[in-house]
């Protein structure tokens, strides 16, 4: 076992863990923070995306071990990062663009564009269709949720995070 | 599917994560940003005792310039080289190809280092540190040794890295003020290039004075197209002179037959976007 200390959704936590557990069974299984999903357990869906010190991951791909003394933040903290209203900006615009289907993708689709606006706070569509190429969306919502990307930049003034 | 159980080694410093390497041999492995290495241990398509994560030590990191050349440290990540501005002034064709390299989380994780050590013959780096003559910095038991980017890549997934031994640092020849350009083409976003060109060339007035082509996925490494380089000196940036050179972009290769395509078919590939890349690195 192998003893980690981090920073989750604002609170710290410590564990004693087995070195191969990865990242999402540890937010899901050991937190309980099963907003953040498991899709395609391979690294290519995005659908497990959260931010580790600020920047988008794949927490199917990284091990809890590695988390260790740093800082992340999922789905289910989202929100507390942003002042004022129940939902961060780029959620509200997921539900106002009707960016989702079956909702499956949609907390990696969120955490994703939410570092994609951080860095690139007033995108082209084609740069958030390049930004979000990492992720996945099997009931074929991309156009709706570019959208979404969109209105989250314009409804922001490009000041998602 | 998670991998099968390993001892976890975090060492800080390059001696340390040596001196693990020592202790441990072959049982080990050693983990960068884990983008490749941790799909291989969850399909436990390897099963190493040992894993040693190089992600504490922080001199690995980060590029700096050295005379003629960058020093790009080893766990430096894919998204800071692609952001880092004495890359982009100095090593243009690097940032190209990193913009194209896998997706944005994939890149937050990933490094430079891990992905030239891993040396997948479909990864979008060797092409390019080839094409740049880029040297590599292994640091071993008895010190440290470089290795020149054609001595690097010896076989499918098989490096000049020696056993306890570290790739610590790639070093890239300056090609300021060329241009450059990398032409992938992928089945769907975020894959591996079916084949993929780096091209960097240097233009002086309309004529290509100096070129430099690498190409991904045409053999079991990347490789220089020596005759296509050689064909392009001294010709006019014109579609039909970078054409009739593009023309010998398979010459010495030995591309795979996969699902993705024959051998004849990436021949075909690697003409036509050797065309594509070297005309848009010259800017034409």
């Amino acid at each position: 076992m192998a003893r980690i200390e981090l920073t989750v959704d604002g609170g710290k936590v410590s564990d004693d863990v087995e070195p191969r557990m990865l990242l999402v069974q540890y937010l899901r299984e050991k937190l309980g923070k099963t907003g953040t999903v498991i899709g395609c357990d391979t690294s290519n869906c995005g659908a497990c995306t959260v931010h580790l010190d600020g920047r988008s991951v794949k927490s199917c791909n990284v091990l809890a071990v590695q988390a260790s003394g740093h800082e992340v933040t999922t789905i289910e903290g989202l929100a507390d990062t942003h002042e004022g209203g129940d939902l961060h900006p780029v959620q509200e615009a997921f539900r106002e663009c009707h960016g989702l289907q079956c909702g499956f993708c949609t907390p990696g689709m969120i955490m994703q564009a939410v570092d994609l606006l951080a860095e690139n706070p007033t995108p082209t569509e084609a740069e958030v269709r390049e930004g979000m190429e990492g992720n996945l969306c099997r009931c074929t919502g991309y156009h709706n949720i570019v959208k979404s990307v969109l209105h989250a930049s314009s409804t922001t003034a490009g000041g998602a995070r | 599917m998670i991998p099968t159980q390993f001892e976890y080694l975090a060492p800080t410093s390059v001696d340390e994560a040596l001196a693990a390497l020592a202790e441990h041999g072959d049982e080990a492995k050693v983990i960068a940003g884990g983008q490749s290495l941790l799909p291989v241990l969850r399909m436990r398509l390897n099963a190493p005792e040992v894993v040693i994560d190089l992600g504490g030590i922080e001199a690995l990191r980060g590029v700096r310039e050295d005379g003629d050349a960058l020093v790009i440290g080893a766990m430096t990540t894919h998204h800071a080289v692609l952001h880092d501005a004495l890359v982009g002034e100095h090593a243009a064709l690097l940032v190209k190809a990193e913009h194209q390299l896998a997706d944005a989380q994939i890149r937050h994780r990933g490094t430079i280092g891990g992905a030239l050590a891993h040396a997948d013959p479909a990864g979008d780096l060797g092409a390019p540190a080839l094409a740049l003559g880029a040297e590599f910095v292994i640091a071993g038991p008895g010190g440290t040794r470089t290795v020149p980017a054609d001595e690097f890549f010896v076989d499918l997934f098989e490096t000049a890295i020696a056993e306890g031994e570290l790739l610590t640092e790639i070093r890239v020849p300056k090609h300021t003020g060329w241009g450059a350009h990398y032409e992938k083409f992928v089945r769907v976003a975020h894959q591996w290039p079916i084949v993929a060109v780096a091209a960097a060339v240097r233009v002086e007035g309309g004529t290509i004075a100096e070129a430099r082509v690498g190409l991904t996925n045409m053999g079991s490494t990347p490789l220089r197209a020596r005759s296509v380089e050689e064909a392009l000196v001294g010709q006019p940036a014109t579609e039909d002179a970078v054409a009739s050179a593009a023309a010998r972009a398979a010459e010495g290769t030995n591309p795979p037959s996969d699902l993705n395509g024959a051998a004849d078919y990436r021949t075909h590939l690697a003409q036509v976007l050797t065309r594509r890349a070297v005309l848009a690195a010259a800017g034409a």
